[in-house]
Order: structure tokens, then sequence, then C-alpha cells
């Protein structure tokens, strides 16, 4: 099993410059922890001190928010197109 | 002379330039444009304003704008709208004073978001945008539309496609390009952020978003001035992205710093109980806002995942206030009343306020003798279709004095049997 999380672009600086990154972890908890094991620079960014996604992000997974799939209970499926966005985002 | 400062992180308190950013690039928090306060202090008295034009510019040096940006404003006569007594509201209230703050006759489009806009696109203006563009339940798309007209800028404006049919004309007739999807105003405004990363805009309530909630604080100036520089008590005003409320709190907090006026005022937040995600979070006394999918006539209210619910939620338990939400029954007979007992015909959203003004007193919330506010942001012909939905239409008479003794006779006989 595996799915493409992209990678806003604030975000791709702390993530050696990657877009896309396929991932494996099977829920939000382990999808965390994969992606700031392979980019440390993004644990700060993205997680809480306690390891939990920080509030400024929305996490969407086939265009719908996490949240109304269950949150922290969604198992990833093969070929999930996973989205991490800022709440507010963008600059020039 | 230009006293703001610059921009900073509402959370990690990072500062930033004034540049067109949208959030922090270290916690991605909102940011907050912070003034130099004591030095506006010494430098100007309430009393410098009474020459100043009737209109949200007469508070400038509180407005985002650096000295050189301050020459080139185009000052469009946005705000200065009325704040009135509404004492048969007070009656049914149950308190002693109530004042509307009427945003309903703001210029040019008849909504609060005509005070945002004026700062958003003049900052846009000079960031060298020649494009803006925003996503909008209906009332910024107006807002932009016309003023980016008046400013000679092309404009892009993106809605979920159920808009109501007034809001729709009233963005084409400017000539702005309508860019309608599919889906809520949620995932519009999801498209938006992406669309922040990828195009040459300037987005106001993306990029330019912390410039563009810094003209809500002018409702807040508005309120205080008409007042003679007394704070209300209370004020009560309708929840949609959040920002209102926390800018509301920060234009009176700038007044008290500056020493131009003191006191307490309480925010009350008022939603739709069919999209109320900030709401219950104050009631389960949580800073977790929960997102959900809309389902209400306050189509202008209708945002499932508020950007600023975190901190609007926040502020109201800050300020010793408290939220409500109403169904979309009491919001449509919370705009009757308004219209009834004072003459002011507000959108859906301020049938919203209105009612959640009623439940907030019936609970015991509201200080009777304390004045109290509501913030009225948007005109009720722009949202018809709420009320021609329940009301039957008048019978048509034969225009002869008989006709018009039996009509009423007839409407005076339904009174007494009812």
């Amino acid at each position: 099993m595996s799915y493409v999380v992209r990678i806003p672009t604030p975000l791709q600086k702390f993530a050696a410059g990657a877009e896309n990154v396929a991932c494996v972890a099977p829920d939000l908890a382990a999808l965390l922890l994969e992606l700031t094991t392979r980019y440390p620079d993004l644990r700060d960014r993205i997680c809480e001190p306690d390891g939990r996604a920080r509030r400024f992000f929305n996490i969407y997974v086939n265009d719908e928010d996490i949240r109304f799939l269950g949150g922290p209970g969604y198992q990833f499926k093969d070929g999930d197109d996973v989205l991490i966005l800022p709440s507010i985002a963008g600059g020039r | 002379m230009s006293y703001v400062r610059g921009l900073r992180c509402r959370e990690c308190r990072k500062e930033f330039p004034l540049e067109p950013i949208a959030g922090c690039d270290e916690c991605f928090a909102p940011l907050e444009v912070y003034y130099d306060l004591p030095a506006l202090k010494a430098a100007l008295h309430p009393r410098d304003l009474a020459s100043r034009p009737a209109d949200m510019w007469r508070y400038r040096e509180l407005l985002p704008f650096t000295a050189a940006e301050v020459t080139g404003l185009a000052m469009l006569p946005v705000g200065g709208t009325p704040l009135l007594p509404a004492p048969r509201l007070a009656r049914e209230l149950g308190v002693d004073s109530v004042y509307l703050k009427n945003d309903a006759v703001n210029f040019p489009t008849l909504s609060f978001k005509d005070r945002v806009v004026a700062v958003a696109l003049n900052k846009a203006r000079s960031f060298g945008f020649k494009t803006v563009a925003c996503s909008s339940t209906g009332n910024l798309a107006n807002a932009v539309a016309a003023q980016a007209a008046a400013m000679g800028l092309e404009a892009y404006i993106l809605t979920p496609a159920d808009l109501e049919a007034a809001k729709i004309a009233a963005t084409l007739v400017y000539g702005a390009t309508l860019l309608r999807f599919s889906g809520t105003y949620d995932q519009v405004n999801r498209l938006c952020t992406q669309l922040a990363q990828t195009r040459p805009w300037g987005i106001v309530n993306v990029n330019l978003r912390p410039y563009y909630a810094e003209g809500s604080k002018t409702v807040a100036y508005e309120i205080a001035e008409q007042l003679n520089w007394q704070l209300p008590g209370a004020v009560v005003a309708p929840m949609a992205g959040g920002s209102l409320v926390t800018k509301l709190a920060k234009g009176f907090e700038e007044l008290r710093q500056l020493d131009w006026a003191s006191g307490p005022t309480r925010i009350f937040g008022a939603q739709a109980t069919g999209c109320s995600p900030i709401s219950t979070a104050v009631k389960q006394e949580t800073e977790e806002i929960v997102p959900q999918r809309p389902n209400t006539i306050a189509r202008s209210l209708a945002i499932g995942t508020p950007a600023d619910g975190f901190h609007a939620s926040r502020t109201i338990r800050a300020t010793g206030g408290w939220a409500e939400d109403v169904s979309d029954a009491e919001i449509v007979n919370g705009m009757r009343l308004l219209a009834r007992a004072e003459g002011v015909f507000a959108e859906t959203a301020g049938g919203v306020t209105v009612a959640c003004a009623q439940k907030l007193s019936r609970q015991g919330r509201l200080d009777p003798h304390a004045p109290l506010v509501l913030v009225i942001t948007g005109n009720g012909l722009k949202t018809l279709d709420a009320l021609i939905a329940d009301q039957p239409a008048s019978p048509v008479l034969a225009p002869r004095l008989e006709a018009v003794d039996a009509h009423l006779a007839a409407l005076l006989a339904e009174v007494s049997f009812a």
C-alpha cells in the first residue's frame, strides 16, 4: 500500500524541495512520524511538541478534509491523494 | 506620518516586514499588523479627527499604510455608517439601550466588506498587483468587484455555485470575472489558497489577509467615536471566518492603549446553527474548532472551516463574552423583528445577530444596564430569497374604494379571529 502526499510550496523548503512524497503510513499519526523522520526540518513546522498535527494545518484526502473522514481514525488506502495545506497560506 | 511598524505572528510572535504574505512561515498561524501606539498617542488626539471626512479614512493612522502609501491612497468614502439608537429592539431584548451599527448602508456595496476591501485593494495597488481575487460567499465578491473597478484593477471572484442571484448580478455588473464552483465555500477557499501559490494575484483573503482584516477595526473606532469615545458594554457580531470579532476586540484595545476610550467591552459572536463551528467551540469551552458542512439560509456566514475560528473563540472568552447560534426560522424572525421594530432591513446575517441577541438575553448573558451594540453587516435586498420563500403574495385589488373597504374589513376580521 502506498499513496502520494503533496507538500505545499511554503513547506517544500523544509522537505528538501520535495513536491510529492510517496508514503506508506497507515494513519495520520504514523504519517506525521514518517514525514518528519524522512525530513526532520518539517517536524517543528507541522507537529506540536507532543507529535500531533499543528492547529494551523488542514489535511485533505482525495479533496476531503480528513476530519470529515474520521480524523486520527482514518486508515489511508492505496492510491489516496493526500494534501497538506496551511489553513491560510500563500505569498508573492 | 505613519505609525505602522510591521506584521507579527499571533502565535510565535515572529515579525515580518509589510509584504503580501498570508501566514507565519514558522508556525503558519495568522499574522497581525502592529503599530507604534505610544508614538501615535503622543502625536494625535481624538479632537484632531473632528475636521476629517466622516468615513473610515479618518482613522488612517490606525490602518496599515506607510507614509508614502498614505499620500497615494484611493480614499473612496467607505464606512462612516450610522450608529442608530434602537429603543423598541431594546425593550424586546430587555436592556436599557441598544444601538445598531448599520453597515447595511455601507458604500459602495452595502456591506461591512467594503471596509476590508478598501484596505486590501489599496495595499494590492501599492504592492504592484494588477489583478486581485478573492473567495467569497457573496458580500466580499461584490465589494472586491466594485472597488477593483473603481481603482482600475482586474478582478477574479471565486464563489460556491449556490450564491444568491442578487450577489451574482452585483458582482458581474462591475466587469469582474466570476468563477463559480461546485461544492462549499471551504472547498473554494482551499482552492484560493493553492492559487495564491501559483498565480501573481493579490488575493484579498489569502496573501492580503493581514491588511484586509485591519479594515474591520474601523467598525470599532466608529462605534466608540459615535458614542462620544465611550466603549459599549457589549457588542454582538456575526461570525463566518471569525475575523470580525477578533478585530473588534483589537480595535477597542488599541483605543484603550491610546487613552482615547476606556472600559471593558464584552464581545458576543453569532452564528446560524446550520453552520456553527465557532459558537459550538465557545459553548463547549474548548479552543478546538471542529469543522462542519454548512446548511443554512445565512449563506454569507456559511464557512464550516473558519480560518480565524480558534482566535475568535479565544477572543470572545477573553472578553467575558459568549456565542450563540440560531435556526433558519429564528433568522427570518430576526430579520422581520429588526425591520419592524427599527426600520432596518438586514440580510440573513443580520437576522442571525438579532436572533442570537434575543437568545443571549433570555439566557441572562447580557447586562441590562450596559449599552449594547449589534453589528449589522449586510443589506436585506441581497438576500430577498430568504423572505420571499415564506411570504404569501398580497392579493391584487380592483382600483375602487369598495374593493379597499372590503379588503381591509376582511383583514380586520382575520386579525380579530386569530
